[in-house]
This record gives structure tokens, sequence and C-alpha cells, in this order.
């Protein structure tokens, strides 16, 4: 069933500038309207989807992509300029933790204030307010006004409210950086509880981590539009790809910007798959290497190049240094050099790869150049029946995908 | 899950065909604590706290007293400056705060605007609910007041809560506007407190509407505050009524009003584009 049904929602803007905020502005902009039409901005256009019950959404993209604008449409907080959209069931929206919030009251006045604020009914706190301080662990300081409260306290009790909220579909902003981590551990499983019990989620968020974690689905939105709607491994990887704007070549062209020090100092660094050809996109059977050059400024050292690789969650997938070429123990002579890796196919498991180029001396130990995320690919998986998938086509997690030995016998009997 | 049928529909803004009573009416326990809340913080640190209810109007009247009953005779017939001063100032004192605080009621609270769904219209009607917990005070010192100076009370006085109720419509639908008028120009902030005083000087609070000439009687009806005053105070003190004053104030009210809620309505969807 469609819980929520977007179609061609567009937000415009006219722009900071020309909004007249006193009676003075309005007048004087009376009289130079002519460049009014060319100050708008289109904070969303044209975004459609449809979000199934029970199906916990993630949305990402830059600041100023659309998010918040998205959200606070779906929240009914601002209405499109054109476009419609349709929700079933009851909605709660937490756009932000503590809405309304006063100060001067008590935790108890508050957490009453903020609930009607979001939507629950009184007898709804009633009968939630026992659980909501003591998922906020400020019992203590119930009675006492909420400006004595430490930031943390505050922003427990805040969430506690907030994570209280019962509705049918979830709309929820970046609101989960709040707290220490023992809390934010806590605030992250109640969201995946929300999930699991079937009710619809929308959630934003800059933390891939936890939008991998939360979300089957994501929807990427650029300037406005929708980039990319599906599974969330492969936006959040088409994404981080784009952000990290790097590709499958980074050759650095002035010297004097490049990575390095008065020893070392890279050059390029390329991917190459199938046929040595230059490319971001690897097949997950295929071999894929890394070609490092660099120049050798200062003679008379040890140059070990390495590489690491991480997936788009950020965790490290591998580190590999040169231990085994002809200059493994050999001290350098001034001059430019080309090392290059050779990672076997079916070795990587599917998704996006950042990788790092480093290069060091390790007796006595320093480091020449580390270049993080310098180039990335793309490694994917197919449907033919021939890889570690076999016949599978659902989502295989891990960092690495080896094709294994695997024996069936009869038996024992 | 009873509300399991709930069907949001969001479309382009544009409509100001219906004030959303229905919506309001769901949002009710939502206006209680608004309401509640602004009762609680207005008189949290201050030192007498409550105590600022009862003095704003005691305080007025007693100068009141002393400057135009010693200096200048207004003529009140048979009743007693005093009595006279206060039951003009209880309900001026309310639509003075009230609109006072309903016109910051959205700038002081701008993430209730961009953060969170609700009938807009609750924020400034919790302000003006709020105030009418200091009006209750008002009116009790002024009963208080009645019995000292031994008011004699006619059948007319149950038209008297009709009065006040006109000046909580009074106070809502200007709160309203201003509020909403106050989101889109700060001026607002500076302009009403110099319209207000101009407004309590043209209205018949401290001196008789009789005073008014004969002519221009009708003008300063057009002040909805003018005929509210009157009949409040000859269902008060049992004079008649001057039902074509009141009439015409009636009219102005509801004119008034209207206007003030369509201005509201037409300013509303952009509330948290703008504030």
């Amino acid at each position: 069933m469609q819980v929520i049904n977007a179609e061609n929602l567009s937000k415009r803007y006219a722009l900071g500038s020309r909004q007249p905020y006193s009676f003075r502005e309005m007048l004087t902009g009376l009289f130079d309207r002519g460049s009014d039409e060319k100050r708008l901005l289109w904070a969303l256009r044209d975004v459609s989807f449809s979000v199934h019950e029970g199906e916990t959404l993630g949305l990402i993209g830059h600041n100023g992509a659309g998010k918040s604008t998205l959200l606070k449409i779906l929240s009914r907080i601002t209405k499109p300029t054109s476009g419609t959209a349709t929700i079933s069931g009851r909605v709660g929206s937490l756009l932000e933790v503590g809405t309304g919030f006063h100060s001067e009251l008590s935790g108890r006045e508050n957490i009453f204030l903020n609930g009607a604020i979001l939507g629950m009914k009184r007898a709804e706190i009633e009968k939630k307010f026992d659980e909501i301080v003591a998922f906020s662990e400020i019992e203590a300081f119930l009675d006492t006004p909420v400006k004595h409260y430490s930031t943390g306290m505050y922003m427990r009790l805040a969430f506690s409210v907030a994570a209280h909220l019962d509705p049918e579909v979830l709309i929820v902003d970046e609101v989960l950086a709040v707290g220490d981590v023992g809390f934010q551990r806590k605030c992250l499983r109640k969201m995946r509880e929300v999930g699991e019990s079937g009710r619809t989620v929308i959630f934003v968020s800059h933390d891939m981590q936890s939008i991998t974690r939360l979300c089957r689905r994501v929807i990427w939105l650029k300037d406005g539009a929708v980039k990319s709607d599906g599974e969330a491994k492969h936006v959040v990887g088409e994404y981080l790809h784009e952000q990290s704007q790097t590709g499958a070549e980074k050759v650095w062209e002035d010297p004097s910007s490049a990575p390095g020090n008065e020893v070392v100092r890279l050059r390029a660094v390329r991917v190459r798959g199938a046929g040595d050809a230059i490319t971001s996109s690897i097949d997950i059977r295929r071999e894929v290497s890394i070609e490092i050059e660099y120049e050798v400024l200062q003679g008379g050292k040890v140059i070990v190049p390495s590489i690491q690789l991480n997936n788009e969650q950020g965790a490290c997938i591998f580190v590999s240094h040169d231990w085994n070429s002809d200059w493994r123990r050999t001290e350098r002579e001034a001059g430019s050099y080309k090392s290059s890796v050779k990672i076997p196919g079916n070795s990587l498991s599917e998704g996006t790869v950042f990788v790092t180029i480093a290069a060091a001396t390790h007796q006595p130990h320093e480091v020449h150049f580390n270049e993080r995320d310098a180039v990335t690919f793309n490694v994917t998986d197919s449907p033919d029946g021939d890889g570690a998938r076999g016949d599978f086509a659902g989502p295989m997690p891990g960092f690495v995908r080896p094709v294994l030995a695997w024996k069936t016998e009869i038996g024992p009997t | 899950m009873s509300e399991a049928a709930e069907v949001t529909y969001i479309k382009p803004g544009g409509s100001v065909a219906s004030l959303d009573l229905g919506e309001i009416w769901k949002y009710r326990e939502l206006l209680y604590f608004l309401t509640l809340r602004d009762i609680k913080i207005r008189y949290k640190q201050t030192l007498i706290g409550v105590a600022w209810v009862v003095l704003q109007p005691v305080l007025t009247t007693a100068i009141f007293t002393v400057i135009f009953s010693t200096f200048a005779r207004f003529d009140t017939k048979s009743v007693p400056y005093p009595l006279f001063a206060l039951s003009g100032l209880a309900l001026w004192l309310f639509v003075h705060t009230s609109i006072s605080l309903a016109s910051t009621s959205f700038v002081n609270n701008t993430s209730l605007i961009t953060k969170v769904y609700f009938p807009r219209l609750i924020v400034p009607l919790a302000s003006a609910l709020a105030t009418l917990f200091d009006l209750l005070f008002s009116l009790g010192i002024l009963v208080i007041l009645m019995v000292y100076f031994g008011v004699s009370l006619t059948t007319q006085i149950v038209a008297a809560p009709l009065f006040v109720f006109l000046t909580l419509v009074l106070a809502v639908a200007f709160g309203t506007l201003f509020s909403a008028l106050n989101v889109r120009f700060r001026d607002v902030k500076f302009a009403l407190p110099f319209m207000l005083q101009v407004w309590m000087i043209a209205s018949p609070i401290f001196y008789p509407a009789s005073l008014l000439s004969e002519k221009w009687r009708l003008v300063f009806a057009l002040n909805p505050l003018t005929g509210i005053l009157e009949g409040f105070r000859s269902a008060l003190f049992g004079s008649p009524f001057d039902w074509q004053l009141i009439g015409v104030s009636g009219l102005s009210l509801v004119i008034l009003t209207a206007l003030s809620l369509f201005i509201f309505k037409k300013m509303e969807d952009k509330f948290a584009d703008i504030i």
C-alpha cells in the first residue's frame, strides 16, 4: 500500500535580498521591480516519488539540495508552489528536537508542551510519561526549569519526547546528532524499532553510515531534483562518488600543489581495468590495478608505496604495501617512477571503493605523502551466475566477496 | 488506531476560503498547553509574580482617579469615578496586553513556525486566552469595588458577559492581524505601542462617551471599543443601552474581525518562508 505519494512537487523561493522586511523596503521595492523575476530560486523542482507502508526511506544530498524543503512540504510547514502530495495515516514530523521548549518551564511541563506541539494527545503523553522520563535519564530534575539543565540533559529530554511520538508516518530531519555517544546509540536503536514496527519513516541525514544502516531505499536530491532513487547502498555509493569529486584518474599537473615533500612527490594515480583501460567501473570478476606515478626528488632512501581501500561507509577494506618488488629494500635514485598493484577479480565486494595512496620510508619512519581517497572506482556485480552470488539476486553484505570452493556430497548414510 | 483513515492532502496554497475550525478543534489540546505556557512564563522570574495582575489595574485606576476626578472632572453620572475608570480599564488592559502579546507571538516562537505544523491561528489565540486570566482578576477587583460602592444591580447585568465576549473577539481579531503583520513587517514592533496609545485616548476609557460631540458620536462608534465599553457600563450600572452606538460598533467589529482573519489566512502560508 502506498502511504506517501508525491507528484511533481516544486517549491520556488524569491531570493532573500528582494524579500522586503519592512514597509520602507516594500515601498522602495515598488520602484525597482524589474529585477524581481531573476531572483527566483527553485528549491525543489518536479519531485515525484511514492513510499510504501513500512518502508524506511533515506533522503540525502548536499546542503541546499532541497531536502529540508521537501520535509517541510511533507510536514505541511510550507506549501509547495506546484504539485501535490498525499499522505495516508497520522503524520509526525521531527525537524528539530525540543521545538517549543521553554527555558523557564520545568522538565515535566515541557514534556507536555512539546508533546502537544509534536501532535500527541494529552492522554497519550500521560500514558507514556514514565517511559519518556526513564528514557531521558533526568528523573531527578523533572521539576527543575530546563534553563538549569546542561545541554546534554536538555537534548536527552527533548529527544525522549520525540522518540515516543507514535505516528504512522514519521518524518525525521537530522536530529540524531545530539547527546553523547551512548545516547545516540539508544536513539538509533529506537529509530530502527520504529522502522521495524511497520511504520513508514522518511529520514534525512548527512551520516551515510546511519543512512545505510536504517534505510533500505534512498533518494538523492540534487539541485532540487531527484538525482537517484533506489537501493540505499547504490545511491549512497553514487553520491559519495560524486561528492569526492574523484574518478578513475587523478593527475597533479602543477608539482607545487601535488601531495608530497622534499623527498617524494605524487604525480598521478590511475585505476586500470580490463585491457589496461582507465575506468571507474569494474566488473566484480575482473582484475583491477592501481597505478601510481611519482617523482623521487632526493635519492638515497627506501620508498614504500602503499594503498588503502575504503568502502562507501568509510570502513577500511584492506591495506597493501609494496612487499615484493625489486625496490623493496633498495634505496631509490632521484627520478620518475611508476608502481602498480593488482587486485584480483572476485575479491572485492560490490559498491564504491575509495583508494588512498601513500608513500613512506620505514626506517626511520617518515610518511612522504598520504593522499586520502585519491581515486575511486565502482565494483559492479553481474547477474550471470558465475560470481560469488551464484543465482542469488538479493543484497550481499560483507567487505569482500571471494569465490570459494563449495562441495556437497550425499550422505553420510 | 482509530485515526487510521486519516489522509493528508498537500497542495499549493492560495485558498483562504475556510478558517479550518475543524483543524483548530483537533489541536485544541495544543491550544490549552500553549495558553498554559503563556500564563506560566509571563510572571516567571518576577519578584511579586501574579500580584502584577492585580497591581496593574489597581494602580492605573488610582492614577486615573487622582488625575481625572481631582483636576479634570468628567461627568460619570451616578457612577463613582474609580468604578467608572476600572470598568473601562479592565477591558482595555485586556485588549492592550492581549494584542501586544499576540503581536510578538510568532516572531518570538520562530521554531514553532519553521519546524512544526499546526493551525497557525492557535498561537495568537493562545496569547488572547492567556490574557483572559488577567481579565478574570481585573473583573474580580471590579466586583469588589462595586460591592464597596454599593452598586445596586439591575437585570441588565446579564448582558455583561456578552460585552466581555465581544472584547475577547476584538482582542483575538487584532492580535491575529498584528501577529501576522509582524512576521512580514517588523515595523509592527515600533508602530503598535504608538497605535495602542492613540487608541486608548480615542476610546471612552477614562472619560464617558457622552463627552463626545453628538455629531461625531457615530464616527467614534466605528471604534468597536466605544460600543463595547458603553454597553459594558450600561450592563453594570443599569443606565440605558445606547443601541445605536452599540450597533455601529458591533458591525464595525464584525467587519474588522473578518478583515483581520482574511489577511491572516492570506499571509499564513508564507509564514515559514519569510519569518
